[in-house]
């Protein structure tokens, strides 16, 4: 199975391929757009801040190369990260004034991105480390045999603002409750980092690529 | 819960590792691979690898280094040493890196922190700082490997590289560094006081207690070790055990039969 990795200028993408091929898949490293249909399914990694990233995919041609491949061709796309953030509607992160609702994501998951402090957490940021997650009420099969209370890596500062609570498919407590996977349709987003997370994130990731979709 | 982490340090010099004492007196104690092997196998839940032939020197990363030992690692990797430029955080990162630790620079080039924060999150930087104590509380930090004092007055650095994007402070006794002897937990404790972001304790680890010490009394958010798992028989999972035998949160492993990395 090819898995395009999207190369926008950011993230850990050697890591992010490791993993991939640990579970006997073929990652691609996608340098330009066009080049995406040639993959049975997508991740957007992200080690990056909001507004940086949203401008590099931007100029980058990405934004409506990644929009139509999903929407028109229902390719199956993972974000990681700042890269499941990038699949909201709006970010705060390093916005420049304007729109007091941040920079524009891919808007494929409605909502918006905001800094942990401003979602009420008094806790020391950027929340990094091991947190254990609790899945959402309805079960999504991107964690088949992981459980309520399994640890993930986490490093981040902001977090996603799910509107509609149906597309959270897991949360953790840093605090407050933080949305740390969601979901709609065929497009997925963890917070954590799977690539990182060792055994735990090594079957969420096989489960990603067995997807019925992908 | 967030958990508490318990991070090896690998210091990188030439071909293999090396710890010293107290920034000096190296000994090699063996070859980097399969010792990122063994710990990823062992799930530990962090890896900082810095590498100390190139503090100080104009020689880039040895990016392909770098890959080779993060082809085997599925747990965070914090690359350091010699890290002077975005350019090299952006190939390391492609390299295999998660984050990048950066100290010596952090002097010289005063944006470098918050450049690389700006482009890749303040997640991704590690602010690095290397302390000796002067006594009636009184820190002062050194750069170029432990060897040139900056006149910096700790408290007042770590501030300003929190100000300036870092996201963690990896924070290093010298005096303590190899010696085995206990982390400095006045300096932790009054460095973790004075900022937000979390504080790696470092420098000093000789036994499990030390551990618990640093998280429980001098707030501590992870314990980096190197000469513990070194010379002793101590290994990062019995250090958890007895940081979840304290009461401090740590990381369950997950069991994964088909999935053996």
């Amino acid at each position: 199975m090819k898995v395009g990795i999207i190369d926008y200028g950011v993230g850990n993408l050697g890591s992010v391929a490791r993993a991939l091929e640990a579970l006997r898949a073929t990652p691609v490293l996608i340098e330009r757009p066009v080049d995406m249909h040639l993959n049975d399914c997508l991740i957007l990694p992200g080690v990056g801040s909001f507004t940086d990233c949203a401008r590099l995919l931007d100029q980058g041609g990405w934004t409506d190369a990644i929009k139509q491949e999903v929407r028109a061709f229902s390719r199956p796309l993972l974000g990681i990260c700042v890269g499941m953030q990038l699949l909201a509607d709006f970010g705060t992160e390093g916005a420049i004034d304007g729109d007091p609702r941040g920079t524009p994501g891919l808007g494929f998951v409605p909502g918006s991105v905001d800094h942990l402090s401003t979602l009420g957490c008094t806790l020391r940021l950027p929340h990094v480390g091991w947190n254990e997650i609790t899945r959402g009420e309805t079960p999504d099969n991107l964690f088949d045999g992981i459980s309520d209370g399994t640890d993930f890596y986490f490093t981040h500062s902001y977090a996603f603002a799910a509107t509609d609570p149906s597309d959270v498919i897991a949360t953790t407590d840093y605090g407050v409750p933080v949305t740390v996977a969601v979901r709609r349709g065929h497009v997925w987003g963890t917070q954590f980092h799977p690539e990182k997370s060792s055994r735990a994130g090594f079957r969420l990731l096989a489960n990603f690529l067995a997807g019925p979709q992908c | 819960m967030l958990k508490v982490r318990v991070i090896p340090t690998l210091l990188w010099k030439n071909f293999g590792l090396v710890k010293g004492i107290g920034f000096d007196s190296w000994r090699r104690v063996g070859p980097v691979l399969p010792a990122i092997k063994v710990y990823n196998q062992r799930e530990v839940d962090e890896l900082v690898l810095v590498d100390i032939t190139l503090c100080g020197t104009d020689e880039t990363p040895d990016y392909e280094s770098i890959a080779d030992f993060g082809q085997d690692c599925f747990v965070p990797l914090a690359v350091g040493g010699g890290i002077v430029n975005i350019e090299q955080v952006r190939r390391l990162l492609r390299a295999g890196a998660d984050k990048v630790t950066v100290n010596t620079a952090a002097y010289t080039t005063p944006s470098l922190v918050g450049d690389i924060a700006a482009r890749f999150g303040v997640q991704c930087v590690v602010a690095s700082i290397d302390v000796r104590c002067e006594g009636n509380g009184v820190w002062r930090t050194y750069s170029n490997a432990g060897s040139v004092p900056t006149g910096r007055e700790v408290i007042e650095w770590a501030r300003e590289l929190e100000d300036r994007g870092a996201g963690e402070i990896l924070l290093t006794s010298i005096e303590r560094d190899g010696t085995m002897e206990g982390y400095d937990l006045p300096l932790i404790e009054a460095v973790a006081a004075a900022v937000k972001i979390p504080v790696i304790a470092s420098g000093g680890a000789g036994n499990y207690r030390h551990m618990v010490d640093a998280v429980i009394q001098a707030g501590a958010s992870a314990v980096a070790a190197a000469s513990i798992f070194h010379y002793t028989e101590q290994t990062p999972a019995g250090a958890k055990a007895a940081l979840a035998e304290a009461g401090i949160p740590i990381r369950q492993t997950f069991s994964a039969p088909a999935l053996e990395i």
